[in-house]
C-alpha cells in the first residue's frame, strides 16, 4: 500500500502512457466492430508491422541519439509516416484477404473470426521468418540489419533522448511521456472530428447504424469498410511508434498480448465507441499499474482481466456504451 | 445461403442446396443414404470394423499416415485429446452457440487438480483424482457461467478469454500450485500388464510383424504412449454416446432454440439461461476430463502448457470442422492437431502454413468441412424463400 502512495505520480504517468498506446490500438478494434460487428483479431499484427516499419526507418537513417533537434524531429516524422503507411497497408490487405469474401457472402461472424485468426498467425509468422523470406530472393546479406535474429527482440534506437521536463511528487516527467500522452489525445480528437464532420466519417456512422439503409441512401459500403480498416491501421501505426519511443523493443509475436489488452480497453470503454476506446485505454493502463503496485507486478494481467469482468457484469455494454452509429453529428 | 449468393441465379435453388457433395467429386447424401439403407447387422459390422481399425492404428504404422519425426502413438494421443476437447467445446460453441475463448481454463483446472492433489500437495489415487478433477472443473464452469452468461455475444468471448488467462496466471504466480517451475511426478493411470502387442513394420508395400517393437498392453509408462491413446479413445466413445443422447433430448433442442434466437426461445418457455449454464457445465466437464488425461499422460505440467493460443486452436478445430456437427468437429480436431505434427519436419514453416490453411478454409468452406445437417436444411429453406420473394417481386 505504501508503495502505491510513494510512487503514485510515477504509476499514474506510466499508466497513462501505456493507456494511450492501448487506446490508439483499441481504435482499430472499435471502428471495425462498430461497422462490421466483427472482432478484428489480426489487428494486433497491423500494429506489429507498423512497429517494425518504424524500427527499419531508424536503422536505415542511422541517426545517433543526441543529434540536432531538426534532424531528430525529421527522423521521427519519417518513422511515423512509415509506420502509418505500413500499418494502413497491412490493414487494407487484411480486409481484402481475410474479410472481403466473407462479408460479401454474409458468412457467420465466427467464421470471420477464424479467418482473422489464420491471417494473424500467418502475418506474425512471416515477420518471424523474415530472414528466410529474404533468403529466397538472395537478399539475406544485403538486408542483414533488417532481418537478422528474426525470432528475437528487435531494438528501437530512439533518436530523441529522454529528458526530464518537470518533477511532481518525486517523479520526473520526461519529454517522451508528454509527447505520447498529448499526441494520443490529439489523434483521438482528430479522429473524433473526422468521424463527426467529414463525408467519409458520416458514411462510417451510417454503415454502423444500418448498413442496408446506408446502401440505399447511396453510401458505398465496401468503400466505407476499406476506409474503416485504413483509419484503424493508421492509428495502430502511430501507436506503434509511440510504444517504441517509450518501451524500445518489439518482436514478431509482441502483437498478441498488446492486442488482447487493447481489445479489453475497447470493450471497457464500450466497443464501437471511439471516445470509449481512449477512456478504456487510460483506465486499463492506470488499473494495471495501481493493481500491480498493490499486489505485485506478476498479477498485472490478472488485474486487467478481473477489471474487465467486473465492469462487464455491472455495465454490460462498457463504460460509454456501444454507439459508433449514434455519435451525434 | 453462403453458396447461393456466390453464384446468383445461375442454377435453380434445389441444385444449389445440394452443392456440397459434388464439389468434392461425390454426392455425400447418396453415400450416407446407402450406408443407412444397409441391413442392421452389416451396419454394426462396419462400425465394429472402424472401431477396431481406430484402436489398431498406432500398431499398423501405415507409411504415409504415420509420423516419421515423432512417436506415432504420442501423436495419436495428442490428436485424440484434441478430439475430446473439441467434442466438449462443440457443446458450448456448436450446440448452444456461446463463443468461449477461454476453454483452455477448464483444461488447465482438470490437469492441475490431478497434478496438485496427486503429486504436489497430496498423493491421492488416480481413480479418485479423475472424478475429482471432473467435478471441480464442472463446478468452476458453473461458477464462471452463472455471472457471465448474462453477458451476450462477443463480450462473452472476451470475458471467457480473460478467465482462461486468469487461471493460467494464477497457476504461474502461486507457489502452492507449483508456480512457473510446474509440477512433476503427476500420477499415471495404474497399469495392468497383460501381454505384449507387436507393431507392424513396412518394407515397401509389404507389412512385416516387428517383434522387437512391441507395446505392452495397458502399461502406462513414459516411453510408449499407445496405451494412453487407447484410454482416450475409449473415453471419446463414451462421450460420443452421451453427446448423441443429449443432442437428441429435450436439452439438445433447448440448446438449438437458444442458439438460433434467444428471445424467441425464452418466449416459447425455454429457460435459456439454465440451458446455457448446462452447456457450459457439460463443456467444462469434458474439458476437465481431457485436461486430467493430458496431465496423467504428460507426467509433468507447467503454466506454459495452457497458453491462450491453445484456446484459439480449440475454437479453430470446432469451426473448421463445422460447429454443431460432431463428426465435423472430430475431423476439424484431427486437422488442427495432426497436420502440425505430421509436418514437424518443416518445423519453422508449420505455423505459417497452419495460419494460411485456416484462412483458406474459413474463406472457401465457411460452414466447416462437414456442416451440420440443420445448417444445410436452413440453407435450402433460405434459398426457397429467396426464390419465392424474387418470384413475387417479378410478378
Amino acid at each position: 500500500m505504501s508503495f502505491l502512495i510513494d510512487n503514485f505520480v510515477e504509476l499514474t504517468v506510466t499508466g497513462l502512457v501505456l493507456g494511450a498506446v492501448y487506446g490508439l490500438v483499441a481504435l482499430g478494434y472499435t471502428l471495425v466492430y462498430g461497422v462490421l460487428q466483427l472482432i478484428n483479431f489480426a489487428h494486433s499484427e497491423v500494429w506489429m508491422f507498423g512497429s517494425f516499419a518504424a524500427v527499419w526507418v531508424t536503422v536505415a537513417l542511422g541517426v545517433a541519439p543526441g543529434s540536432a533537434l531538426p534532424v531528430v524531429i525529421g527522423v521521427l516524422l519519417l518513422a511515423l509516416l512509415a509506420a502509418m503507411t505500413v500499418s494502413g497497408g497491412v490493414a487494407l490487405l487484411l480486409e481484402r484477404v481475410a474479410y472481403r469474401r466473407l462479408i460479401r457472402l454474409d458468412a457467420p461472424k465466427l467464421v470471420a473470426l477464424i479467418s482473422a485468426i489464420g491471417a494473424s498467425f500467418a502475418l506474425a509468422e512471416i515477420m518471424g521468418l523474415r530472414d528466410r523470406v529474404a533468403g529466397w530472393f538472395g537478399l539475406r546479406d544485403t538486408l542483414d540489419p533488417y532481418v537478422r535474429s528474426a525470432r528475437d527482440n528487435t531494438r528501437f534506437q530512439n533518436p530523441l533522448e529522454t529528458e526530464g521536463v518537470f518533477t511532481v511528487g518525486g517523479y520526473t516527467v520526461s519529454n517522451v511521456d508528454i509527447i505520447i500522452i498529448v499526441s494520443a489525445i490529439l489523434m483521438m480528437v482528430a479522429l473524433d472530428q473526422f468521424i463527426r464532420r467529414t463525408r467519409t466519417g458520416r458514411g462510417i456512422r451510417a454503415v454502423a447504424q444500418d448498413s442496408e439503409a446506408a446502401a440505399l441512401m447511396g453510401v458505398n459500403r465496401n468503400r466505407i469498410i476499406r476506409a474503416t480498416f485504413l483509419v484503424g491501421g493508421i492509428m495502430a501505426g502511430a501507436a506503434a511508434l509511440l510504444y517504441l519511443m517509450r518501451f524500445g523493443v518489439t518482436r514478431w509475436n509482441a502483437g498478441f498480448l498488446l492486442g488482447v489488452k487493447a481489445f479489453t480497453a475497447a470493450v471497457l470503454g464500450g466497443i464501437g465507441n471511439v471516445r470509449g476506446a481512449l477512456l478504456g485505454g487510460f483506465i486499463l493502463g492506470l488499473a494495471e499499474n495501481y493493481g500491480s503496485a498493490l499486489i505485485g507486478s506478476e498479477w498485472r494481467d490478472v488485474v486487467a482481466f478481473l477489471l474487465l469482468v467486473v465492469i462487464l457484469l455491472f455495465r454490460p455494454t462498457g463504460l460509454l456504451g456501444e454507439s459508433l452509429g449514434r455519435a451525434r453529428a | 445461403m453462403t453458396e447461393g449468393k456466390a453464384s446468383p441465379d445461375t442454377e435453380p435453388a434445389s441444385a444449389r442446396s445440394m452443392a456440397w457433395g459434388p464439389r468434392l467429386g461425390w454426392d455425400r447424401g447418396a453415400l450416407a443414404r446407402r450406408v443407412t439403407a444397409l441391413p442392421r447387422p452389416v451396419k454394426w459390422a462396419l462400425i465394429g470394423l472402424v472401431v477396431v481399425l481406430l484402436y489398431a492404428l498406432p500398431l499398423l504404422e501405415i507409411p504415409i499416415v504415420s509420423t516419421p519425426d515423432t512417436d506415432f502413438g504420442g501423436v495419436l494421443f495428442t490428436v485424440a485429446s484434441y478430439v475430446l476437447v473439441a467434442l466438449g467445446l462443440n457443446i458450448v460453441l456448436g450446440y448452444a452457440g456461446l463463443l468461449d475463448l477461454g476453454y483452455v481454463g477448464f483444461y488447465a483446472i482438470g490437469a492441475y487438480t490431478v497434478a496438485v492433489l496427486g503429486s504436489l500437495q497430496a498423493q491421492l489415487s488416480w481413480w479418485l483424482l479423475i472424478p475429482l478433477a471432473v467435478v471441480l472443473t464442472t463446478i468452476s464452469g458453473i461458477l464462471l457461467g452463472a455471472p457471465t452468461l448474462r453477458v451476450r455475444g462477443d463480450y462473452l468471448a472476451i470475458v471467457t478469454l480473460g478467465f482462461g488467462e486468469i487461471i493460467r496466471l494464477t497457476a504461474l504466480n502461486t507457489e502452492w500450485l507449483g508456480a512457473a517451475k510446474g509440477i512433476t511426478g503427476v500420477p499415471r493411470p495404474p497399469s495392468v500388464e497383460l501381454f505384449e502387442v507387436p507393431h507392424l513394420k513396412w518394407e515397401g508395400a509389404t507389412a512385416v510383424v516387428d517383434l522387437d517393437d512391441t507395446t505392452r498392453f495397458l502399461f502406462f509408462g513414459v516411453a510408449d504412449q499407445t496405451p494412453y491413446y487407447w484410454l482416450t479413445l475409449t473415453v471419446i466413445f463414451l462421450v460420443l454416446g452421451a453427446d448423441r443422447m443429449l443432442r437428441l433430448s429435450r436439452i439438445g433442442r433447448g440448446w438449438e432454440a437458444t442458439r438460433e434466437d434467444e428471445d424467441a426461445a425464452e418466449l416459447m418457455g425455454v429457460p435459456t439461461f439454465k440451458f446455457k449454464l448446462l452447456a457450459f457445465a457439460c463443456g467444462a466437464f469434458i474439458g476437465g476430463l481431457s485436461g486430467a488425461l493430458f496431465a496423467s499422460r504428460q507426467g509433468f505440467i507447467n503454466p506454459e502448457s495452457f497458453l491462450l493460443l491453445l484456446s484459439i486452436l480449440f475454437v479453430a478445430a470446432v469451426v473448421v470442422g463445422g460447429a454443431g456437427n460432431r463428426w465435423g468437429v472430430i475431423l476439424g480436431a484431427v486437422v488442427v492437431a495432426y497436420l502440425p505434427e505430421r509436418f514437424r519436419g518443416f518445423e519453422e514453416w508449420r505455423l505459417l502454413v497452419f495460419g494460411l490453411a485456416l484462412l483458406l478454409l474459413a474463406n472457401f468452406r465457411p460452414q466447416g468441412l462437414i456442416p451440420p445437417r440443420r445448417a444445410k436444411r436452413a440453407q435450402a429453406v433460405d434459398e426457397q424463400l429467396e426464390a419465392l420473394e424474387e418470384g413475387t417481386a417479378r410478378a
